[in-house]
């Protein structure tokens, strides 16, 4: 078995040096670093919980070794929400209850940014394709729709 | 927020019937909510994983755990031997469950040993390298082989009856008998079972648990460890989801970090992987139902005979009170004049099956619901017309078939506004239309009501407790024995806490659920959690009140009467003062600000016996349209639209409950569509993880999705400010997406004959009942 590799990953924009296991998951990484609103819901890379950005693409933190991300810029809820770019759909989704439990929000939150950067006035259907790889056991999608569309709609406004 | 911020004395925030968002909201969108997996450990924690049976039914003849011992970073291995107290996790305290099997495995993935280790992926590593000798069983997976094979019940069965079933169903009018078999489900909570245990001094530990019910861990952890409560406190702040799947399915990961924690003298956390979790915790049960019924012409039922028998798997834990609330939930919204009613909890080699939202409500329900359309297709008529034919009165045919006289019935109203709303009769016309067409693709339509009896029917555990402080600068700290799911139970209860002191809800904090604070709490389950615990919080805040009240009447000389709470402020006679400077002035004049809440549900009780009484305090109302459209080759649907309009008396937080009923549509319908449990030859869940799996996504809601919460209603009952629980009940408003699943297929047989559509409906049960009903 191989042993530790030293690798960077820049972690929310600030560059952080470690010794990994190869096998170690960039979720598991992640929330030993305290970056703990990336959460580990299936380890199977179907829920989304653990949902996170590897160089401005969204990628499942169970299913990316810590390892391939050596040289790469990963941003988890805690960087997105500390450079204010979802600060708007955070917002939508506190006012539209687009939460109950809440472990699956900041994956949730990722993936809807990702949605709206690639397309500003997404369908309802669009919007709920986008989100299914992102499970919600509480909600049952609505408000989440809701929230999204109403973020898309602002967006689209302000520019 | 400090108390220098001037406050209205013209309205508060978060005041009840207003919609405020959830507590812990700011929190979940930048993931700083934290959740037991998310705490600093200790130093030094060690994590603990479970090893698990391979065999269904099978004795253990030998296990070699050598080679866990000897595996990397692995400080010790726990067997049913090193359980120091009693290896029992029975929430009945029938001592059926182990904390970890002794010598027997009773279903494929039965926690048998657990490892301790430096690291969790230590102990997961180590944890496959037992070697165990098995002397194999026959083995009974299925609830109607178990039947057939003469399994024992885990409990005693359930039996109701009003009237004479017997001579009515003789003398019928119309009879048609058939069966039903309705599959279980997985909770699906995001966040999986978690507990942390650190050790105390003496015989004292603290198990931090994902939990809806840390009263029962307390008890559970204090039974396995050898010791008595006051040793075991509980906390839990939040958890990810529960669903009824924390209400005792936590029990065994608390005991064992804590047996754990006790043994090293070290913190240990214990979290299985998700496959573990679902093959080795309970699920809902599946059912099958096999019903008899005598119905005249227009449909009325005049006698029904039935049977429920549930998969309970290998133990009772909570498999009676959920076969009982099956049998409870059968008649629906429909009078059966002449019934019986009998339950069969059935042992079954498997996982055993527990609470989840309905708590066997929804298996009763689909079941009485079947009977209706069974009747509707044999007559030719739309299944609302025999529904509507077969509903409780009002001061009439309104005898339940466990004698409880339905008083606050308003499902006429509920329906035929819904029927207006939605449109239904003139959509049911068009789906007719449709299929009268031929075609590939078939549509279908339904109308199902759902009533659901509130209350625990286990009459003692409706009681609840709270304790409220108001420190010296006014602000104030809350504290109730409900855990907090994600349901927003927190919220509402700090909303009747600034109702009662008419202060803005910033001035409360809401704190973790902790047994030391709040004792002998029930599960936060059955929809009781604001009921119960909205109900001990203001009875905490009344006493304060009074003391407050009494120590302004005397100090400024003004009668009682003339001391209120007013926004943010009290009136004392003329003056108006700031509610946290006479809060100071009360400290200064030793008033007590501190007090402890109780609550106990009146009218409610029940003969199990006799099989009569008044179980429940009131009932929650709702009904749901859903309209589907199949594809006849493939099996595969599309739920196109929802209408609902759910009862919710008047709501202590709209917004809160509109998201509960969203949220249990869902969860209903992939109950009732693809979530699909399915067991070997040799008795081992193969759909233990989400790729095998499937919950319902952003993709499958409905289409079109109108929810309405009926405004006009209002509780008859004295409950927390005239609201109804909400947590459950809407969770049955999926049947009507079965239903109408039902009526697509329905349709290639020109309506002619009752599919007879088992549940879950999976894409493939379409496909087969499509052909069934071509071949005719």
């Amino acid at each position: 078995m191989t042993g530790p590799l030293a690798i960077t990953i820049t972690i929310n924009g600030e560059p952080a040096t470690r010794a990994v296991e190869p096998r170690l998951s960039l979720a598991d990484f992640l929330r030993a670093e305290g970056f703990t609103g990336t959460h580990v819901g299936c380890e199977h890379g179907v829920c989304g919980a653990c949902t996170i950005r590897v160089d401005g693409r969204t990628a499942r933190g169970c299913l990316t070794l810590a390892v391939q991300c050596d040289g790469l810029e990963v941003e988890t809820i805690e960087g997105a929400t500390g450079n204010g770019c979802v600060a708007d759909l955070q917002d939508a989704f506190i006012e539209n209850n687009a939460l109950q439990c809440g472990f699956c929000t900041p994956g949730m939150l990722l993936t809807a940014d990702e949605l709206l950067q690639e397309n500003v006035s997404p369908t309802r259907t669009e919007i709920r394709e986008h989100l299914s790889g992102n499970y919600c056991r509480c909600t049952g999608y609505q408000a989440i729709v809701d929230a999204v569309e109403q973020v898309a709609r602002q967006r689209a406004e302000r520019t | 927020m400090g108390e220098t911020v001037t406050r209205s004395s013209k309205e508060i925030t978060g005041g009840v019937h207003t919609p405020r968002q959830h507590d812990s909201a700011h929190k979940h969108v930048t993931g700083a909510a934290e959740y037991i997996d998310d705490m600093v450990e200790p130093a030094g924690t060690l994590h603990a994983y479970l090893g698990l049976s391979e065999r269904a039914n099978a004795v253990v003849k030998s296990m070699d755990l050598e080679a866990v011992r000897n595996a990397p970073g692995v400080v010790g291995v726990l067997t049913a031997a090193d359980v120091p107290g009693e290896n029992d996790l029975s929430p009945t305290h029938r001592h059926d469950e182990p904390v970890l099997a002794d010598g027997q495995s009773a279903f494929y993935g039965q926690p048998i040993f657990a490892v301790i280790a430096e690291t969790r992926e230590q102990a997961r590593r180590a944890a496959t390298l037992a070697r165990v000798d098995y002397e194999d069983r026959p083995h009974h997976t299925d609830v109607v082989s178990a039947m057939e094979a003469g399994y024992p019940h885990v409990t005693d069965p359930l039996q109701l009856s009003n009237g004479d079933a017997e001579s009515a169903l003789s003398s019928a009018t119309n009879r048609l008998s058939g069966e039903m078999r309705i599959g279980g489900q997985d909770h699906f909570y995001l966040e999986g079972h978690i507990a942390m245990a650190i050790p105390g001094e003496d015989d004292e530990v603290t198990v931090f648990s994902s939990t809806q019910h840390p009263s029962e861990i307390q008890h559970m952890v204090a039974q396995a460890l050898g010791t008595v409560s006051n040793a075991v406190t509980v906390h839990t702040r939040r958890m990810g989801g529960g669903f009824g799947g924390k209400e005792t399915q936590g029990n065994q990961f608390a005991a064992v970090a804590a047996i754990a924690a006790k043994r090293w003298n070290r913190a240990v956390k214990i979290r299985p992987d998700r496959d573990d979790d679902m093959i080795a915790t309970g699920k809902r049960h599946d059912f099958h139902v096999a019903y008899d019924v005598a119905y005249d012409d227009d449909g009325r039922i005049e006698a029904l005979d039935a049977v429920f028998a549930a998969r309970c798997g290998f133990s009772s834990d909570l498999s009676g009170p959920v076969t009982d609330r099956a049998l409870f939930h059968c008649d629906n919204c429909y009078f059966l004049p002449n019934v019986r009613l009998r339950s069969r909890p059935m042992k079954t080699d498997t996982v055993s099956n527990t609470a989840f939202r309905g708590f066997g409500g929804p298996q009763g329900k689909i079941g009485g619901e079947r009977v209706i359309e069974e009747i509707a297709y044999a007559l030719g008529k739309d299944p609302l017309e025999v529904r509507k034919a077969n509903f409780y009165g009002i001061g009439e045919r309104n005898v339940t078939p466990y004698h409880q006289v339905v008083e606050d019935n308003i499902i006429h109203r509920i329906v035929e506004e819904l029927e207006e709303s939605s449109d239904y009769q003139a959509r049911r016309q068009s789906v007719l239309d449709h299929n009268a067409k031929g075609g590939v693709l078939r549509k279908g339509i339904s109308l199902t009501p759902v009533k659901f009896g509130i209350s625990f029917t286990a009459t003692w555990f409706n009681q609840a407790g709270a304790l409220v402080h108001i420190y010296q600068d006014g602000s104030i700290h809350l504290n109730h024995g409900g855990t907090e799911m994600g349901q927003g139970l927190n919220t509402k209860v700090a909303q009747v806490v600034a109702d009662e002191f008419q202060v803005d809800i910033e001035t409360i904090r809401i704190t973790a659920t902790n047994t030391g604070k709040v004792p002998n709490t029930s599960a936060t389950a059955a929809s009781s959690g604001s009921d119960l615990n909205g109900m001990a919080a203001a009875n905490a805040c009344e006493q304060i009140k009074t003391r407050l009240v009494a120590y302004a009447s005397e100090h400024f000389g003004v009668p009682q009467e003339q001391v209120t709470f007013v926004p943010n402020h009290v009136q004392v006679g003329n003056q108006l003062i700031p509610f946290h400077e006479l809060v100071r002035q009360a400290y200064t004049h030793r008033v007590q600000l501190s007090a402890a809440g109780f609550y106990k549900t009146p009218k409610i009780h029940w003969n199990r016996e006799t099989g009569q009484g008044r179980p429940f305090f009131y009932y929650a109302y709702g009904a749901s349209v859903s309209e589907v459209t199949i594809d006849t080759l493939t099996g595969e649907y599309h739920v196109d639209r929802v209408d609902i309009l759910q009862d919710v008396g008047k709501s202590l937080n709209p917004a809160i409950d509109l998201g509960q009923v969203q949220g249990a549509f869902v969860q209903g319908m992939g109950w009732l569509t693809t979530e699909e449990l399915w067991w070997d030859g040799n008795g081992r869940l193969r759909t233990h993880a989400p790729s095998t799996y499937k919950i319902p996504l952003a993709s499958d809601k409905p289409k079109e999705f109108n929810v309405e919460l009926a405004n006009w209603s209002t509780n008859k009952e004295r409950t927390i400010r005239r609201s109804k629980a909400v947590g459950e009940p809407p969770f049955m408003l999926a049947n009507s997406v079965l239903e109408a699943l039902s009526m697509a297929v329905a349709s290639v047989a020109d309506y002619r004959e009752c599919p007879r559509l088992d549940a879950p409906a999976t894409p493939e049960r379409i496909l087969m009942a499509v052909e069934r009903l071509k071949q005719g």
